[in-house]
């Protein structure tokens, strides 16, 4: 494919690529999706739940023909303790209806395959099977990029943009030089499983109805007081368990993803769940956690980082995350597509991104998130200590007994008081409201 | 509840590291795309390529003290790296090889 030249080459073939592919094979340029999988979401895994505000826009009424599991009625938080549990469960019949609140259970391998197909049918060429393992540069301008031949060689393909969506095992990302290495700090790792039930247990045992889904989402004991959660969403005839923590956490912890996910499962509220269900599919994959202030350049000349490649992520309970990704995907393109306009592709031309990331809820909402990750990791508490007092205060509150009523309410107000010392819990607090809310 | 009488007792599925391993479909490459420096393994104290990674990849021989290295199990998250950048090198395997997840 040597001596070809594309308007646009883009790397990797998840939400963030083929929303940029699509954008810019609409738009009537030539452009190519280079995936390192057997296919596209050969590779890929999420929780998940696809956030679609944008999908939407970019296919109608898309979950009439795209595989979706179920769409998201319901979210449920709780934190755990080592036998008990406090949630917030909410759901309602309001997102029974299209566009179902822009939120689907989706299976990334089926749904990444699908959306690929929305891009060719526009005219997107994507080759997978295929690694990219640096940019080519023509006095200091990305200028294309270098495909790993078979026996080691490498072939050039050629472009005025490259777009890179390679996720968020960025590597491309370090090497243009446009982002600092990946930490044990700003990554998180998650492992996951896939376990079917019949679908009427799924629905009982969920609460749910037809193609109603729901996501459960634990912290505290769920993750040993780690930064990070476990989860469950309800597929059509399976749920997917996971958990998901800061690298860091694992280090300082010294336990194996796969072991924790066992003591997950294992947990009284959690195997209550999960009980009776046959494991089909076990995976992993990595997460940013880049905070707005340590955002990598995302812009270079002739080069745009999209996607969890550019670290665009929502730290709060929200996530969202997807619907980021594509929003970048989506973003970059117009900034591509501009620039073809004005046949200036250069750094300053193509800010255009960085500008409409700005403007958008994209950077918007992480700005506003920006300190949640921080405060977790200064405020442990929150993760372990507090949750847990909570959970043993609530035992003591329903604990049946003579003892009056008063009197027990009374017992547990004091327990409380010596138990935290109120200033500093009321900083805490203070504090937590800043960062999170 | 309307579980049935068996999924009420039913069991927590816990199936082995090898067997959750064997779920997944790989094609293996010839060559290893992990590559660890040995001399710095042995240095490094925490070691933490031997629990970090979620596919059992790293083994200490301890008779050698060196670092064995199962590519074939590696379900490509990276975690690895990023947790042992100064002896680990890893790369993206060759393209269509590695990992393919049915479900994702
Ligand atoms: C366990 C887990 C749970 C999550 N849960 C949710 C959730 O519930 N909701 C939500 O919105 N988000 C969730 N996320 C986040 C979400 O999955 C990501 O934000 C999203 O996938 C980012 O899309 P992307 O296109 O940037 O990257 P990816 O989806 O990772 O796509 C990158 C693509 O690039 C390819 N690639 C990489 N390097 C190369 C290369 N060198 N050459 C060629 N191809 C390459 C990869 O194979 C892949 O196909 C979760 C993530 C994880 C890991
Ligand atoms: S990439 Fe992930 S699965 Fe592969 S060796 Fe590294 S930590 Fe293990």
């Amino acid at each position: 494919m040597s001596e070809e030249k594309f308007d646009c080459i883009v790397v990797g073939a998840g939400p963030s690529g083929i929303a940029a592919a699509l954008t810019l094979a609409r738009a009537g340029l030539e452009v190519v999706v280079l995936e390192r999988g057997e296919y596209p979401g050969a590779k890929n895994l999420f929780g998940g739940i696809l956030f679609t505000t944008i999908l939407n826009r970019l296919v109608p009424e898309f979950w009439k023909e795209a595989p979706v599991e179920r769409h998201v009625v319901g979210r449920r938080f709780s934190f755990l303790s080592e036998d008990s549990e406090l949630a917030v469960d909410f759901a309602s019949g309001k997102f029974d209806s299209p566009p179902y609140n822009n939120s689907f259970i989706v299976l990334r391998s089926r749904f990444d395959r699908w959306f690929a197909g929305q891009a060719e049918a526009a005219g997107v060429e994507i080759y997978p099977e295929i690694v990219v393992d640096d940019f080519i540069r023509t006095g200091g301008r990305v200028t294309g990029i270098l495909a790993r031949g078979e026996g080691g060689e490498h072939d050039e393909l050629h472009a005025d943009a490259v777009i890179c969506a390679e996720g968020a095992n960025s590597l491309l990302a370090e090497k243009s030089g446009l982002r600092k290495p990946m930490t044990p700090g700003n990554r998180l790792v998650a492992v996951k499983e896939i376990i079917r039930l019949p679908r009427e247990v799924v629905e009982d045992r969920f609460h749910l109805e037809g193609d109603q889904g729901t996501a459960y989402e634990f912290f505290g004991e769920a993750v040993k007081g780690m930064v990070g959660s476990g989860f469950i969403y309800t597929n059509r005839d399976s749920i997917s368990v996971g958990v998901g923590c800061t690298v860091e956490d694992f280090l300082e912890k010294q336990i194996s993803p796969n072991d924790l996910l066992e003591q997950f499962k294992a947990h009284p509220r959690v195997r209550a769940l999960v009980r009776g269900g046959e494991v089909v599919e076990y995976s992993t994959h990595m997460l940013p956690e880049d905070s707005y202030d340590e955002l990598p350049e995302m812009v270079g000349d002739g080069l745009i980082l999209v996607g969890d490649s550019a670290g665009l992520i929502n730290a709060s309970i929200y996530h969202e995350v997807t619907n980021l990704a594509m929003a970048s995907g989506v973003f970059a393109a117009e900034a591509v597509i501009e620039a073809k306009q004005k046949g200036d592709f250069s750094k300053a031309a193509l800010q255009a991104y960085r500008n409409k990331l700005e403007e958008s809820f994209v950077l918007k909402d992480m700005f506003h998130f920006r300190h949640v990750v921080h405060f977790l990791k200064s405020h442990k508490q929150f993760l372990n200590e507090y949750p847990d007092l909570f959970i043993e205060l609530m035992v003591d509150y329903f604990t049946v007994s003579e003892t009056t009523k008063p009197e027990v309410r009374k017992q547990v107000f004091r327990k409380f008081r010596r138990r935290v010392k109120l200033i500093p819990f009321l900083r805490d607090l203070w504090a937590a409201r800043g960062a999170m809310v | 509840m309307s579980d049935s009488p068996e999924s009420m007792t039913a069991p927590t599925p816990v199936v082995s590291l090898d067997d959750k391993l064997a779920l997944v479909k790989r094609k293996f490459a010839k060559d290893s795309h992990i590559e660890v420096d040995q001399a710095l393994f042995r240095q490094d104290t925490l070691k933490a390529v031997l629990f970090v990674c979620p596919a059992k990849v790293y083994e200490l021989n301890e008779e050698t003290g060196e670092c064995l290295v199962n590519f074939e199990n590696c379900l490509e998250c990276g975690t690895c790296q990023v947790a042992a950048r100064e002896y680990v090198k890893w790369d993206n395997p060759q393209g269509g090889f590695g990992v393919s997840y049915a479900l994702g």
